[in-house]
């Protein structure tokens, strides 16, 4: 008999208090690894992003609009290699609870400078053919069935009307955080209508995509637009995508702090309840604990196999959670895909489910493990007869 | 004349609990000598300091003053740690109620104090099994104490007492929790231990059929030794 095998066996001495401590656990790391995704799916956008494009948008905010005149300006930049533009078009397809990420951009330079995007040949070039036409990430053609040749039509809400498009290209993101939820179209099919029906609408862009030679050039470049622009009646401000995307993240980071909050109070409460079956545990075996000592058993030996319990049942929670935490984390990203388009089980929130146990299982056994190794043996002998 | 050569001896043990702000003597004064291969039973009314006595010799409680010596060596002089090596290897238990470990079965509640002695797995399987074989245990290896009667739990923790083959075994009350039946068997197989294997047994017992079985009885009153009540086989 190995001690192991005793530790296996204490384990499931209380076959009903261990298998409801380990789901207790499980739904404990449920829950945590839900609330890390929701957090890591708020940031995909930032973690999506390229360190070596940068974003320039008007300095008052991001409503307010460019004049298209700065794309040359801006292309003679020491430092600036590509250059793409695009607008928040805000279009809402059939109601508003179907939201789609949707902009108008300038459809060539956009396609080089996000390579992220993937597009059949024949489709990209089917899209730069047709002024009227659309591409649609693959998650939004799948959750509204469209298909190649559809017409889609989006209902403006910052531009008016019915707009449609004819659905060129279905694109597939490169990475697994790349957004497969979006819509864009070309930003001349926008302007063209804008110079008839709102003329002073027209030959603006919402924010310049730039991409730098070279990622450490990044800083010196967005100085160097954002000082070609002073002084005049748009003044630019420039940031990394990163920087861009977090300006977005930030406006609702009290949510993330809340939600951070919760996950770990999630950690403490499954502590507590580690550690009262743990220390039911002890209590109950405390005549054993005298026994073994006797036998000759020193304090490191019992508080061992303490701790060894206490860390085999954490972690069959643990094992149970994550195995619940993937196909519960793609019922959820399904069901909440129009605020989450990427929605992904990190491996770091596996390992901080793992960390979390380890500590759950330790701090469990911690007074139980005292208790028994400060146990006098005569003490001990007493409360057993 | 034929010279005895002492196990254990105990010269001048005091022992006292502090209960709140007051000291309650236990033992006052013990001095008591056992010889190698003798059955000692030590009587007396509950609360005698019986068992602090056996507690004592067993190195499980520590003594004010005085001192124990078991096969020479001053066990009142040791640690913690020192005191639990020296039991493992020198002591064998039997209580009054088996105290096994429910969750392992009867070979491997004989195997646990092996788990310390640095043996193989191979020789710690032989030992168990040989020590179930004294008992007569030998078919009952598998089954949990709940799936053994009171007397072959007790042959159970007899063989755990053996197992390790100790200087002195240290029994509690033995026969307290026995049927009369399972009680001789018990007794039995103890003087088979002393007259078989040379083992010497210090017993505390409130069953005169159980000191029958002693070479000598000793009584305790109110932590005094008394003298020499019965000289047994």
């Amino acid at each position: 008999m190995q001690t192991f095998r005793l530790v296996i066996k204490n384990a499931f001495r209380h076959k009903l208090r261990t298998s409801l401590t380990v789901l207790g656990i499980a739904i404990a790391i449920l829950a945590f690894g839900l609330l890390q995704t929701v957090v890591g799916a708020w940031y995909a956008g930032v973690e999506a992003s390229s360190a070596t494009r940068l974003v320039t948008r008007n300095s008052i905010s991001i409503i307010f609009f460019l004049p298209l005149s700065y794309k040359e300006k801006i292309s003679q930049i020491p430092g600036v290699k590509q250059i793409t533009y695009a607008s928040w078009f805000g279009g809402i397809y059939l109601s508003e609870k179907n939201f789609i990420p949707n902009f108008a951009v300038d459809a060539k330079s956009f396609l080089e400078l996000y390579p992220e995007f993937i597009l059949p040949e024949k489709q990209k070039k089917d899209f730069l053919r047709d002024k009227k036409a659309g591409v649609a990430g693959r998650k939004t053609a799948e959750k509204f069935g469209w298909k190649i040749g559809d017409t889609i039509t989006l209902k403006g809400t910052i531009f008016t009307g019915n707009w449609d498009f004819n659905l060129r290209g279905i694109y597939r993101g490169a990475q697994k955080g790349t957004d497969e939820t979006q819509f864009f179209f070309h930003w001349d099919y926008l302007n063209e209508s804008l110079r008839k029906t709102v003329p002073r609408r027209a030959d603006q862009v919402g924010w310049y995509s730039i991409g730098v030679t070279h990622p450490d050039r990044a800083a010196e470049v967005a100085a160097a637009i954002d000082k070609t622009f002073k002084n005049s009646l748009a003044e630019t401000m420039t940031e990394t995508e990163k920087a861009f995307q977090l300006g977005f993240v930030s406006m609702t980071e009290a949510i993330i702090i809340a939600i951070r909050i919760v996950a770990f109070v999630v950690i403490i409460i499954i502590m507590a309840v580690m550690a009262n079956t743990m220390a039911m545990t002890a209590r109950e075996r405390i005549g054993e604990y005298a026994i073994m000592k006797t036998l000759g058993f020193g304090g490191g030996h019992i508080a061992g196999i303490i701790f060894g319990e206490s860390l085999i049942i954490a972690f069959m929670g643990c094992a149970l959670g994550i195995a619940f935490t993937y196909p519960a984390a793609e019922a959820f990203g399904e069901a909440m895909s129009t605020f989450f388009p990427i929605f992904n089980v990190k491996s770091q929130t596996i390992y901080l489910d793992i960390a979390a146990t380890f500590i759950v299982g330790l701090a469990a056994a911690l007074f139980p493990a005292w208790r028994a190794v400060s146990l006098k043996v005569a003490d001990g002998l007493r409360r057993i007869g | 004349m034929e010279q005895r050569k002492f196990i254990v001896e105990i010269n001048h043990l005091y022992k006292s609990y502090r209960r709140g702000s007051q000291i309650l003597p236990v033992l006052q004064d013990i001095t008591l000598d056992i010889a190698e291969g003798e059955f000692l039973a030590l009587m007396g009314p509950s609360g005698s300091g019986k068992s602090t006595l056996l507690n004592l010799i067993a190195g499980i409680d520590k003594a004010d003053s005085g001192s124990v010596r078991v096969g020479g060596l001053d066990i009142t002089a040791l640690s913690e740690t020192e005191l639990a090596q020296w039991r493992h290897s020198h002591v064998g238990f039997i209580f009054q109620f088996y105290n096994l470990i429910p969750v392992l079965t009867a070979f491997e509640n004989v195997e646990l104090p092996l788990l310390l002695s640095g043996l193989s797995r191979k020789e710690r399987k032989e030992h168990a099994r040989m020590a179930l074989r004294i008992v007569n245990l030998a078919d009952r290896m598998e089954h949990y104490p709940s799936q053994l009667s009171g007397g072959q739990q007790q042959r159970v923790a007899i063989a755990r007492a053996v197992v390790t083959d100790p200087v002195i075994l240290v029994a509690d009350e033995p026969t307290g929790d026995l049927d009369r039946v399972s009680a001789k068997e018990t007794l039995d197989l103890m003087e088979r231990l002393v007259h078989e294997l040379g083992k010497t047994i210090i017993m505390v017992t409130h069953d005169p059929r159980a000191a029958e079985k002693a070479h000598i009885v000793r009584e305790l009153d109110k932590g005094v030794l008394n003298a020499d009540i019965q000289a047994g086989h």
